[in-house]
């Protein structure tokens, strides 16, 4: 195929801080080998965070316990609403409390495993060595995990894994977790530490001789348009799975912080590996503004199943028991309804391809409670997953108790991200990325319950621990409002205002952004094919000349304005998802969420080819020609040997 | 479904405002009541109106940024339930919806329903955590925490800090969203050495950010997305005179 008709190939990109020798001894060696930056200037160091989720939240708090002076920005009207707070689920921690063979090593191994080899080593052991800390962290702050009758803490299994290794607190993790996190920044703030901004949104980043030294932000409130400096400046802003419009992102999740900064020069990777969530709430019409998650803990003790025969229009009760497919227990019989996401989701879109869906549109599964209340009793599923059956009901007006909830799978999370090295460090120094907003630890496939934990590793023990290293070489000569960099991200920042404002066209931007959405779902979501991603393409560029002549945008830039938020949002998620079918259409190969129809087996099952594709893809921002460039990084498996995924 | 809501418009903080109708049509009993705002605004910006800005996110009823008062009751008429969960076949063909922001002296109107809750972070931050800098923790289970306690912690822990009780509350108090991390907090084994300076700490910043005086009401406990019961109030009375007396 005429690959260089879409992208350029440029020089391999290379993770220069990265230690080599026993991975288990490298994140010492790196802590070690480290700058330190005496106590006493730290507080003439200042450093600039953008969200306060998980990663954000905590990455603030402890750099300026650790005596920083820290900056903070979020475009929520307090910190405590970022979307970690939506997760339900659990996180993971290689604590081994259930003696039932889990240790970091197997951690290590599952998460490189189940990123299908697609992830690098160095960091997800580091990971895997670090999750143990952030349970005992979390403890210490008061978050409230599920406890036994002893008094200890609950484990729980959770899909993928065949250890307990995941801790909870009820259906609502993430916010336990972010509220801790919270806290500690709030005590921060309220110590002088931390200088807090909400309601306020990064527009540009501002590079200075080569370094990141600040931020463009727009106060959502008044409309002002402010530059803030620092020494180094960390994205924790998070995915950017609301390209799809339908996710299940909060409203307000975008991809604009990393963006601006990769169209400064910060290499963005893999941003094809998005992950399709099995268990969501399926669509129930037009109107539907965003997909509801119901935790993959569900299918601990719920059964995935459609009728045998295709259009099916009985009730759930009325259909026999040897007229069910109980599809995920048939096809995978070791790992049945606990299959990774990626496979439990194609497994969905399959049986509902052949007809075999439930619901308006067929485009649904059961997920039956109906064997486990016989089994553990009524009170016992309800103490589990109470909550969640009434999200459940409140959103369907169905009752789960009573009849099997309908699940379809939805954009939930994105692997792919800011390309970083070892130490979290963007390809513009000074700029580090963490959370969600990197793509760093999971490959191509995030396993469940392991969002929290790279959040969290990475704001509490990684970020303080490398950002040092950096920032003992400061602090960097003072920037001011009339450097030539800074003037010129502003202007950057009020043209592109003005303009969004004064085109004044005949459509919502609302409208775009369901239409990219349609288009990326339909051509970048579950299975994709060189002709449909040629084909999206060129789609996204009509629209996108579409977008910059049609949109309309009411109101000015000096004010409260919403829908002004969300056209320079939806303007970068065109380009996001350009180069989303770009990176898709460049990988040909079948790895994890990134599902090639061209590349499967004689059995429908995903077919890598780790001769071609075993490297990480990091994209720099289209040139003169038009084109992005492709720049490889290449994967090394010492440890985890490349093998075939298998879940039969 | 067709019908009218009254929505409560305000341009800025100054501003005046006032309730102005709107017919919405042909909306699916199966929208959310924040997806048939959606659906009105796409109308009025195509007409060259203002679109009504209101405060969302997560719209799962987890991150506390709905907030409309809906025929006067904070989050609308079902039980524990927030804004965006609501949906609209809790309501009737023809029906007319009064839709106002959360009103609390704490609370000033930024925009037509959108409000500053910002207060709600300055009682976090004087007293509303555990001192637990990152890297000092003991092993997780080096302090077993009763089971009963862990789900008591929880309960109160669950607060998504929406302030609904604070607009329920006929003295715009927030004595039930202090009251449940004060609770939280206090239940764990974690909490205990701050216990004391937690709470006066707490109260003197809500009465600082100009929330009203607890009167026994109960109206926040029912409105409250979560459940939160108002017992934790007596805890936290409790707990506020042991350690006054202490002083």
């Amino acid at each position: 195929m005429a690959a260089t008709e879409f992208w350029s190939e440029g020089e391999p990109v290379v993770d220069k801080a990265a230690p080599d020798g026993p991975v288990e001894t490298r994140w010492d060696r790196r802590k070690f080998s480290a700058k330190l930056v005496n106590p006493a200037n730290r507080r003439k160091l200042t450093v600039i965070i953008v969200g306060t989720g998980l990663a954000g939240g905590s990455a603030a708090a402890t750099l300026a316990e650790a005596g920083y002076h820290v900056k903070s920005y979020c475009y929520q009207d307090s910190p405590r609403r970022a979307h970690s707070i939506a997760a339900q689920g659990g996180i993971n921690a290689a604590k081994n409390y259930r003696n039932d063979g889990d240790s970091v090593y197997r951690l290590f191994y599952d998460t490189v495993k189940g990123g299908d080899f697609r992830a690098r080593e160095s960091n997800v052991y580091r990971l895997a060595q670090v999750s143990v800390n952030i349970i005992d962290q979390c403890v210490a702050q008061g978050v409230p995990f599920a406890r036994e009758y002893g008094g200890l803490l609950d484990n729980r299994s959770f899909g993928g894994t065949q250890v307990s290794r995941t801790f909870y607190a009820r259906g609502q993790t993430g916010q336990q977790l972010l509220l801790g996190a919270y806290q500690a920044l709030e005590r921060q703030i309220g110590l002088g530490n931390v200088e807090m901004n909400a309601r306020h949104e990064m527009l540009e980043l501002i590079i200075v001789d080569g370094k990141a030294r600040g931020i463009v932000v727009r106060d959502m409130v008044t409309g002002e348009i402010s530059t803030e400096f620092a020494d180094a400046v960390v994205l924790a802003s998070g995915g950017y799975g609301n390209v799809f419009f339908l996710s299940t992102n909060a409203k307000g999740c975008n991809v604009t912080a990393s963006w601006r900064a990769h169209r400064k020069g910060a290499l963005f990777a893999n941003p094809c590996y998005t992950q399709i969530h099995p268990t969501c709430i399926p669509e129930s019409g037009s109107h539907q503004s965003k997909l509801t998650l119901m935790s993959e803990s569900l299918r601990n003790d719920g059964r995935v199943w459609v009728p045998k025969a295709q259009k099916d229009t009985r009730k759930a009760s009325d259909i026999p028991e040897d007229e069910r497919d109980y599809y995920l227990e048939r096809i995978y019989p070791s790992f049945g309804n606990l299959v990774p996401r990626d496979i439990a989701s194609r497994a969905a879109k399959n049986v509902c391809d052949e007809g075999r869906g439930v619901g308006p549109g067929g485009l649904g599964v059961y997920l039956d409670f109906a064997d486990a209340i016989s089994r553990l009793g009524r009170k016992a599923v309800e103490a589990k997953y109470g909550n969640l059956f009434e999200m459940y009901e409140r959103i369907t007006g169905e009752d789960p108790y009573e009849q099997p909830m309908r699940i379809y799978p939805a954009v939930h999370y994105t692997m792919g991200g800011l390309w970083v090295d070892y130490d979290l460090q963007s390809t513009v120094p000074g700029l580090f990325v963490v959370g969600e907003a990197n793509f760093s630890d999971h490959g191509a496939n995030r396993l469940g319950a392991s969002a929290l934990m790279q959040g969290l590793a990475d704001g509490y023990f990684v970020l303080p621990n490398t950002i040092s290293n950096y920032l003992a070489s400061g602090p960097f000569p003072k920037v001011t409002e009339t450097d030539a960099p800074v003037v010129e991200a502003r202007k950057q920042v009020e043209d592109r205002i003005e303009k969004f404002l004064s085109i004044d066209g005949d459509r919502t931007v609302d409208s775009f952004h369901r239409e990219l959405g349609h288009i990326m779902w339909e051509y970048c979501g579950m299975e994709r094919t060189e002709e449909g991603l040629t084909k999206a393409i060129g789609l996204i560029r009509a629209l996108k000349e579409e977008f910059w002549t049609r949109v309309k945008v009411p109101g000015k830039g000096e004010e409260l304005n919403q829908n002004l938020e969300k056209a320079g949002r939806v303007a970068d998620f065109i380009e996001l998802g350009e180069l989303m079918c770009i990176d898709a259409l460049h990988r040909r190969e079948s790895c994890g969420g990134h599902f090639r129809g061209e590349s499967q087996t004689p059995d429908g099952e995903a077919l890598r080819h780790d001769d071609e594709f075993s490297y990480a893809a990091a994209w720099e921002y289209f040139g003169a020609d038009g084109k992005p460039t492709l720049h490889k990084e290449d994967l090394n498996f010492e440890y985890v040997h490349p093998s075939t995924r298998s879940y039969k | 479904m067709d019908i009218k809501v009254r929505v409560w418009r305000q341009s800025g903080p100054s501003a005046g405002g006032k309730m102005v109708a709107y017919d919405v049509k042909g909306i699916s009993p199966d929208a959310s009541f924040l997806e048939m705002i959606d659906v009105l605004n796409e109308t009025l910006i195509l007409d060259g109106d203002d679109p009504i800005a209101f405060d969302h996110d997560c719209r799962e009823g987890i991150c506390g940024a709905c907030s409309m008062v809906i025929n006067g009751v904070a989050h609308g008429p079902e039980k524990a339930t927030t804004t965006c969960q609501l949906h609209m076949r809790k309501f009737k063909d023809g029906d007319v919806i009064d839709v106002e922001p959360w009103r609390a002296a704490a609370f000033p109107v930024i925009k037509d329903l959108i409000v500053d809750r910002s207060a709600f972070d300055q009682i976090i931050q004087a007293g509303g955590y555990i001192s637990a800098p990152t890297g000092t923790a003991p092993d997780a289970h080096a302090t077993p925490v009763p089971k009963k306690d862990a789900d008591l912690a929880f309960e109160a822990a669950t607060c998504i800090g929406c302030g609904a009780c604070v607009a329920a509350c006929p003295n715009g108090s927030s004595m039930l969203f202090t009251a449940a991390k004060i609770s939280h907090l206090g239940l764990m084994p974690q909490g205990q050495p701050e216990r004391d300076s937690r709470v006066i700490d707490m109260l003197q910043a809500q009465d600082d950010a100009g929330f009203g005086g607890c009167t026994n009401a109960g109206e926040c406990t029912m409105v409250c997305p979560k459940g939160i019961p108002l017992s934790l109030i007596g805890r936290l009375n409790s707990d506020y005179r042991k350690a006054i007396t202490k002083r």
